[in-house]
């Protein structure tokens, strides 16, 4: 039995946890002082020997991410930190920035001076203005600390940190997307060649990681690559938060090794919600594909998922259990892709405006069971043909629901609509509403 | 020059070689996939792909599959945004099941929100969409849901109309504002399928060049307010052409529906225009349509009233009434190379004078003896804007005055940041999005800042018309070219300048730039025409005309396309007129044919074949578009040189065109340049400025009579002062203020901009500010400047 690991979250429970005094007391900006004192490339490299990964989906390993800014090029190096977060069920940035905004900060001064970065930027989604108010009011006290600004910690090295609020597009999570609208335009994916990494933020070499990986570096270098490593599995190193939602009877954050099975956090979190049982979950947000009770103990770490047929992404684990209408979420889902479709490549922005119709039809129970085999074709030509990932994301609950409950698409034609009552799968159903 | 050669030596070394479909290519490195399998002939679908506009691969028509050295990429890529790579093998719908239904699938989304209006769309039967729907798209559509719709169509200009609901959002038409034009006007708003092409409300889409847009639209999305519902593509003749608008030498295509042009498109042509135009050039074409043509001769009776005419009974008049007299000839700007060399001709041999100038416009002794010494003959490119280190501008407003150029150098801005030096009274609209380096001098004062420029044998000195209005200009930049090595182009702002000087309209040229006073050069002449003597003495100038006409020392005008109100002394000329026979040749009535003797219709630029040169000094030769019973003024002319008994015998076009082609140029000593020195510039009294202007590319040229959709986004007419005048007579952007001298007075908004100090701006022939017929002054001169 795999069990909890608290790093980041160790100290979330205690009233003060996100002022800068609960932070240092339990040995904040400690680390930052340790990096401090160390060569710039000896941060990266502990950084890469640790094997932490990017954790806001796509698995990238941080310290390679570091290392391919080109030093010595007398350019500015920027750090952005995406703190977006946008992908239907993930909510761990969320609550660590409420929790504790100062382990992000203390990793974004790490990870500036790594990479030697003068600016740092923060983009945060515009909507949760609670956590912008804590983060602006920890970058606050951090200034005034003498942790940021000119000669941070009575060193030589500077550095200004920008607090940048969105205006509430899921596409500005993609991290070209999110340095365009931080410079001001409208969020839409760049063209890919020049990464980041050459030409980013301003056409400067910049870094975008995500919220919990930049938070997870303090950790790193206080105890060290080898302490980081010793968690987790293979390939996947470390711990992270898993967010469950949905019917469980204790939702939240679960900071664990990588590799815990759903079953493991599922006991964790005191199981489905009483009386009920799992139908289907999500391993990493709506984006990947959809798993069922048969992928119980898949290990979730990024190899594990991956050989089961979807993706980590962000840990966010929905969890439906057999009151939910398949087709329902689905359109549900489709509905949020066809709503934040940027509009820039023709497969998302068609696709999923056509999805929508064909998925509002089938709920409905309208049309054939023709209409399934077109929807997996639309499909087929929008994942892996439109511009970034949004759109392949779009098709992942679609393909993924119908491998595993064509039947229940098949039940609402035959039944002339949906077979389900919503209802029932609301957490204010009394129990024992009857399906219909 | 090293490095531009070192360029070419390397790009030629440079090639990379692929598989496409199973056949191998060699390209330049750099070369994207897509333009490498149109080397093959292979044609794979797009829509956003544009070779002259940065890769976006926004629609993902163009999938193919690809791999590099036996590695294969997991998806189809967009084969527009990907540069060759050596051990390429790239497959294409044509041997790619997956790039094939890639294509397929993005075409069908394509079309799911497009609206089956093809029947009454204006690009149906010219869209790349419906091309491509049917090489590419399936014959019945799976799509039975609900489409996008939208309220239509919206104005984004008063030229350019947006069917939002046909849009692909290609983004060619945002791109193209942004990255050629420098106009950043219209943009993509709204997310998903909803996203459109908008226009922010306090900035217009106000561009010179927002036809080109209309033009690279891939659908029916953007039409042009003029031509749309005006014809089908299959019913109309389209010639090749060429813009008689200015001296940039746009090649064109004129569609011509029932003898009627309806459209005019920029031709493809990437040494001069690439694949633009301005407005101005696509738009601007009615007036050769104007129910006010002149179509038949016209004759003053005894009782001084003209009269309608027979050819015959005219042509005679006019013989008789220049038959034995001193006459001056008067050619516009607009002249073909072909008719401008009839009236050197004719000025030469029917009337045995050198008293001829086709500069219907502000000029001087110093800019003919310039052009002469530095113009004629020569050949400076956009090549050489392409290459060189430095631009200066003098006297010259690309963007107003050969918006080609302008364009050329903006590639060259943001490609390489060319530096750009602009020498001027005023920074420019243009001139700011060409990030100029804005050398500000009082009007009158620019040939000290010329003589303070650093250039190297690689820049390039664009010199406007304009310059000979400040005395000492043209000299100052003929010794900053001999200093440097800089190479001088001159680019005047009308399309038969260039031309009409290499034909020899000028007073101290004969054509092929031979100098009358040269005996030799004579003698050529002599021997191609077949004349016994021509006249020797340079002869006089325009402006010297008119006065000698004023004082009776001449007594007869040929006056081929001029208005009088484009020169100071406008009044002069008139008066000079009225006091002698004149001879018009127009297309429509004007100053001069109401007080001419004999007027004779000719033939428009659409109506009749001919050339240009342009300033590259390149002749752009085009074909008649239209049938039309018009004809060509070298016919006119030499129908009157016959009545005469000296004739001129040219009895076509092309019977010019080959005379002046085997006459060639004249190969032996230039004139030498004599330098003029910079007069001390007068002192201001209180509320006193100099006035400096210049005409913008959409006002109130007879050229663009008529065409209310093209003047809806034309700059509004205003008078610029500096901050410290405005400060001075109290006054903030906007209020009205009164520029005056004792010919008249002009009221304009003010608008509070860099400029110099003593100097007020007003544009020179727009509306509410035509400062030739109110001021008779253009630049230079003193203006009394006070709140209205």
């Amino acid at each position: 039995m795999t069990t909890l690991t608290p790093v980041l979250s160790a100290h979330w429970d205690e009233k003060d946890s996100f002022t800068i005094d609960a932070y240092k007391r339990h040995g904040g900006y400690k680390a930052v002082e340790k990096a401090l004192a160390m060569e710039p490339d000896a941060v990266i490299q502990i950084v890469k020997d640790s094997g932490l990964r990017g954790r806001g989906g796509a698995g990238f390993p941080t310290g390679m991410k570091w290392g391919f800014i080109p030093q010595g090029d007398d350019k500015e190096h920027y750090l952005v930190v995406n703190a977006d977060e946008s992908e239907p069920g993930t909510c761990k940035d969320t609550p660590l920035l409420m929790a504790n905004p100062h382990v992000l900060i203390e990793g974004m001064i790490i990870a500036s001076y790594a990479i030697r970065a003068k600016y740092a930027f923060i983009y945060i989604r515009g909507e949760v203005t609670h956590v912008v108010r804590r983060v602006q009011q920890a970058i606050e006290d951090a200034y005034k600390a003498g942790y940021l600004g000119k000669g941070i910690f009575k060193t030589e090295t500077d550095l200004e940190l920008v607090l940048h609020v969105g205006a509430g597009a899921y596409i500005c999570g993609e991290e070209t997307a999110l340095l365009d609208s931080l410079e001001g335009f409208r969020g839409q994916p760049r063209l890919r060649p020049p990464f980041p990494a050459i030409a980013g933020l301003y056409a400067r070499p910049t870094v975008v990681n995500n919220v919990e990986s930049i938070a997870s570096v303090p950790s790193i270098i206080a105890n060290g690559a080898e302490w980081f490593s010793s968690m987790g599995t293979e390939k996947s190193k470390g711990m992270t938060l898993y967010s469950l939602s949905g019917h469980v009877t204790r939702p939240g954050q679960f900071e664990a090794p990588l590799g815990i099975t759903l079953r493991e956090v599922l006991e964790l979190a005191g199981g489905v919600r009483a009386g009920h049982e799992i139908k289907f979950w999500t391993p990493g947000g709506s984006s990947t594909p959809l798993f069922t009770a048969a992928h119980l103990d898949t290990p979730l770490d990024y190899e594990g998922v991956a050989a089961a047929g979807s993706m980590l992404g962000t840990k966010a684990l929905q969890i439906f259990d057999e009151t939910t209408c398949v087709v329902r979420a689905v359109l549900r889902w489709t509905e949020f892709y066809k709503h934040e479709s940027c509009g820039k490549c023709t497969p998302c922005r068609e696709g999923t405006w056509w999805l929508v119709q064909i998925l509002r039809d089938l709920e409905n129970g309208k049309g054939t069971a023709a209409d399934l085999d077109k929807l997996l074709d639309l499909c087929e030509n929008i994942l892996g043909r439109s511009f970034c990932a949004l759109g392949d994301g779009a098709t992942s609950p679609i393909t993924s629901s119908i491998q595993y409950f064509r039947d229940e698409y098949i039940a609402h034609l035959t039944n002339g609509g949906c077979p389900f009552d919503p209802r029932a799968a609301t957490l204010f159903a009394t129990a024992g509403v009857d399906a219909k | 020059m090293t490095t531009a050669q070192e360029d070419k030596t390397t790009a030629m070394v440079d090639l990379i070689t692929v598989v496409i479909d199973g056949f191998e290519v060699s390209v330049p490195k750099g070369t994207l996939v897509i333009r490498a399998a149109e080397k093959l002939g292979i044609q794979i679908p797009r829509f956003c792909d544009h070779p002259l506009l940065d890769p976006v691969g926004a629609c993902r028509q163009c999938l193919v599959e690809i791999e590099i050295n036996g590695r294969a990429f997991p998806k189809p890529q967009a084969s527009c945004t990907i540069p060759v790579e050596p051990g390429m093998i790239v497959k294409t719908q044509l041997t790619s099941p997956v790039a094939e239904k890639a294509q397929r699938g993005v075409m069908e989304f394509l079309l799911i929100n497009h609206p089956l209006d093809c029947p009454v769309c204006d690009k149906g039967g010219e869209c790349p969409l419906q091309n491509q729907a049917m090489s590419t798209g399936q014959a019945d559509t799976r799509f039975t849901g609900t489409k996008r719709i939208f309220e239509k169509p919206i104005n984004i200009s008063s030229q350019v109309l947006l069917d939002r609901e046909r849009c692909v959002l290609c983004a060619r038409c945002t791109r193209f504002s942004d990255q050629i034009a420098g106009d950043p006007f219209i943009t993509l708003n709204e997310r998903g399928a909803l996203q459109q092409v908008g226009i922010y409300e306090k900035q217009p889409f106000e561009s010179y060049f927002s036809g080109n847009t209309v033009q690279i639209c891939p659908v029916g999305a953007l039409t042009g307010a003029s031509y749309r519902f005006r014809a089908r593509p299959f019913d109309l003749v389209s010639t090749p052409s060429a813009c008689e608008h200015c001296a940039s030498g746009c090649s064109l295509r004129t569609d011509v529906r029932r003898g009627k042009t309806l459209r005019r498109l920029a031709g493809d042509d990437s040494t001069v225009n690439e694949e633009w135009n301005c407005d101005k050039g696509r738009w601007a074409f009615k007036y050769v349509t104007a129910n006010d043509r002149l179509t038949q001769p016209l004759v003053r009776d005894a009782a001084g009233d003209l009269q309608p005419a027979s050819w015959p009974e005219a042509i005679a008049a006019a013989a008789a009434g220049l038959q034995g007299k001193r006459a001056g000839v008067l050619v516009g700007g607009r002249a073909t190379v072909e008719d401008a060399y009839a009236y050197a001709k004719f000025a030469r041999i029917s009337l045995g004078t050198n008293d001829i100038d086709f500069r219907s416009r502000v000029s001087s002794t110093e800019e003919r003896d310039f052009l002469a010494a530095k113009v004629v003959g020569s050949n400076p490119s956009y090549q050489d804007i392409d290459k060189s280190d430095a631009v200066l501008l003098v006297g010259f407003e690309p963007e107003e005055e050969s918006p080609i150029v302008f364009l050329r150098i903006n590639k060259q801005v943001r490609k390489r940041g060319l530096k750009v030096v602009a020498i001027a009274s005023k920074l420019s609209v243009g001139n700011a999005k060409l990030r100029a380096t804005f050398v500000c001098v009082s009007p009158g004062a620019e040939a000290a800042a010329i003589a303070a420029q650093e250039l190297s044998a690689m820049s390039v000195i664009l010199v406007g018309e304009r310059a000979s209005e400040s005395a000492g200009a043209l000299s100052a930049v003929v010794a900053l070219a001999e200093k440097s090595g800089a190479t001088i182009a001159w680019i005047p702002r009308r399309a038969g300048e260039r031309g009409a000087l290499d034909a020899g309209a000028i007073a101290n040229l004969l054509p092929g730039g031979r100098p009358v006073d040269v005996a030799a050069a004579r003698i050529d002449m002599q021997t191609a025409w077949g004349v016994d003597a021509l006249p020797s003495g340079v002869g006089a100038d325009a402006q010297q005309i008119i006065s000698l006409a004023m004082s009776g020392d001449i007594q007869a005008l040929v006056v081929g396309g001029v208005d009088p109100l484009d020169a100071e002394k406008s009044h002069d000329a008139l008066v000079a007129m009225k006091n002698t026979f004149v001879v018009s040749l127009e297309i429509r009535p004007s100053a001069v044919t109401k007080i001419a003797d004999v007027v004779l219709p000719v033939a428009a630029v659409t109506e009749k074949s001919g050339s240009f040169m342009s300033w590259e000094g390149r002749a752009r030769s085009f074909d008649a578009a239209v049938d039309s019973l018009q004809r060509s003024d070298v016919r006119i002319l030499s129908m009157i040189s016959e009545e005469m008994s000296r004739p001129i015998g040219l009895s076509s076009v092309t019977a010019a065109a080959k005379e002046f082609a085997s006459i060639g140029m004249w190969d032996g000593e230039k004139a030498k340049f004599v330098s003029v020195v910079a007069p001390a510039l007068v002192t201001l009294g209180v509320n006193e400025a100099r006035l400096t202007s210049w005409r913008r590319l959409l006002d109130s040229g007879s050229l663009q009579d008529g065409e209310e959709n093209l003047a809806g986004t034309a700059r509004k007419a205003v008078a610029i002062i500096s901050p410290s005048r405005a400060a001075q007579l109290g006054v903030v952007d906007g209020d009205a203020i009164r520029i005056s001298n004792s010919h008249g007075a002009i009221v304009l908004p003010s608008f509070i901009e860099s400029i110099s100090d003593d100097a007020v701006w007003m544009s020179r022939n727009s509306q509410g500010s035509h400062l030739l017929a109110t001021l008779s002054v253009a630049s230079g001169a003193v203006v009394t400047v006070v709140r209205d």
